[in-house]
């Protein structure tokens, strides 16, 4: 037996779970019972429109917001039901590269992907400064560790949180938006370098974007999220052959404006406003 | 009559609707001061808590940060609030002896100025100045890490944001701000003494033994004391108006003019209720 056969047979375990996600704006609800899995080692692209709830469930798999119910499950650990300290470590394990970097804009590029070891580890400065370099080689960036944040493009932002995101060798590596503000060119690297990482690194890596070329290049399988809804979840052919004529709107960008009705649209212009007025919606 | 009728009937609606609004306004701001009181109030639990257990965590507080905000809210701030505690020193000098003049009672100028420096006026200057650079700044740098996402950042690494950003700073103000009080007492009184030694011929010397003299222990706790509550709510202030940042630059500026105002309004009543309590 092959090994290749020997995997087929043994599906990965899922690292990150989540059943039954609801969450609440206010009396809005965002989400409406989201399930999802997120197997070792695969790249899982999160994709949907504006609204459709997936930078606020990225919020919830990051555990930076609680939801109103359901349960996820990073690594075998129910997240919210996680002691403080037990959190910390968890999140030792994860790693986030934000849609604008978020890098710390008092600190050098170097500084920055030292901050976690700083932190986390008591190794010597030296140490510290030979593991930074080498994530900076990682993601093509190999001598900037002097240049402050602001010194830096747009893309090379980019890269600088990835490798502080995967400064302490994390297991789940999170994107939000990564190709947000970047020119194809530069995109498209970016692209290369998660699928660098998922193959060198053996990360499972998550990643929120609305960018549809950037999605089928990188995703092993595909979750859609719309109006708060699992519209689909599978592979980037399952999800270009799919019959759904929502999921065709989404690949083929064609707006679904169109199709609300003058209440449905008012309503969305105006929120929960009118119901707290005790207005009829 | 049907019309007078109705027209008084609009009137009392009006009145009631006045009356609600108003009864609205006055409960919306309650709850608002209240809320604001509460989240002053679990910040110093959660520093206290960092304080305290941050080690036992693995996240204790680092004492270069410690350092690093001494120097921002206290070092550099030396010359500008040494300037000032001399001129307002100076200026209690000049206005005691134009003013005991009348009685001709300028020699007992040393008394009004011991305890108007020592007091009064070396805290609130040092406060109200320390309020204006480093309150603004805390609020401004801590929002803009808001917008930019680095809050989150660091709470995704595991970092704690109260125990890195919030305690360094909160115990930076609580040691600088009554450090520098102590400078500006020691500024403004020689600064009066010089005044005094060049217009009444009384000598630098003898105007600081007469301080002395005049002076309890009471008096510098009393200043002291009131300037470590002013660093505390400097801290308090700035921080939680630069976590309550929305939108972008447009919220971070609204938050380091609010930081401002509510710092130095905490200071001037905080002044008006630790003089009232210290003296009953």
């Amino acid at each position: 037996m092959s090994s290749s056969e020997t995997q087929a047979e043994t599906p990965a375990p899922a690292v990150i779970e989540v059943r039954d996600l609801v969450t609440h704006y206010g009396t809005r609800q965002i989400l409406n019972g989201v399930s999802v899995d997120i197997v070792e080692g695969e790249i899982m692209v999160i994709m949907g429109g504006s609204g459709s709830g997936k930078s606020t469930f990225l919020r919830h798999l990051m555990a930076l917001q609680r939801p109103t119910s359901g349960t996820i499950k990073i690594l075998g650990q129910n997240v919210w039901a996680l002691s403080q300290k037990d959190l910390f470590n968890l999140r030792k394990k994860l790693g986030v590269t934000f849609q604008g970097g978020a890098l710390f804009s008092s600190m050098t590029v170097g500084e920055n992907i030292m901050l976690p070891l700083y932190e986390h580890t008591k190794l010597d400065r030296m140490t510290m400064e030979i593991m930074a370099r080498m994530k900076l080689e990682v993601v093509d960036l190999a001598g900037f560790e002097e240049l402050m944040p602001s010194e830096l493009s747009g893309g090379m932002i980019k890269r600088a949180a990835v490798a502080r995101a995967i400064v302490m060798d994390p297991r789940i590596l999170f994107f939000d938006e990564p190709s947000a503000g970047l020119d194809p060119v530069v995109s498209s690297q970016l692209d290369d370098m998660i699928l660098r990482l998922r193959d060198a690194m053996g990360m499972t890596i998550c990643v929120v974007t609305h960018e549809l070329e950037s999605a089928f290049k990188i995703a092993d399988r595909v979750t859609v999220l719309d109006k708060g809804d699992v519209l689909f979840v599978g592979t980037v052919a399952e999800l270009k052959s799919h019959p759904s004529e929502r999921i065709q709107n989404l690949l083929n960008r064609r707006s679904e404006e169109a199709e609300i009705d003058a209440d449905e649209y008012l309503r969305r212009l105006t929120g929960d406003k009118l119901e707290a007025e005790g207005m009829p919606r | 009559m049907h019309g007078d009728t109705m027209n008084d009937g609009a009137d009392q609606n009006a009145r009631l609707n006045a009356a609600q609004r108003s009864f609205d306004w006055l409960g919306r701001s309650a709850v608002s001061g209240l809320e604001e009181l509460g989240r002053h109030g679990a910040l110093v639990g959660e520093s206290v808590y960092w304080i305290v257990m941050g080690r036992r965590m693995g996240q204790s507080v680092r004492i270069g940060a410690i350092f690093s905000e001494m120097m921002e809210i206290g070092v550099r701030a030396i010359g500008i609030i040494g300037l000032m505690a001399a001129a307002i020193g100076a200026m209690l000098a000049i206005q005691g002896i134009y003013s005991l003049k009348i009685f001709g009672a300028e020699g007992h100028v040393v008394v009004g100025v011991a305890f108007s420096m020592v007091r009064e006026f070396a805290p609130l200057i040092t406060g109200i100045l320390v309020a204006g650079r480093s309150g603004s700044a805390l609020a401004a740098r801590i929002g803009t890490m808001k917008i930019n996402q680095e809050l989150d950042a660091l709470e995704v690494m595991g970092i704690n944001p109260v125990r890195f950003l919030v305690v360094p700073s909160l115990l930076a103000s609580m040691i600088m701000v009554p450090t520098l009080t102590f400078m500006s007492m020691a500024l403004g009184l020689w600064a009066a003494g010089t005044y005094v030694n060049v217009e009444l011929g009384i000598s630098l010397a003898a105007f600081m033994d007469q301080t002395i003299d005049v002076l309890t222990v009471d008096d510098l706790l009393h200043g002291l004391g009131k300037s470590l509550i002013f660093g505390i709510l400097i801290a308090l202030i700035g921080v939680i108006n630069g976590f309550l940042v929305k939108g972008g630059a447009e919220g971070v500026g609204k938050a380091t003019t609010r930081s401002v105002v509510q710092c130095i309004s905490a200071i001037v009543v905080t002044d008006m209720l630790f003089a009232l309590v210290a003296t009953l």
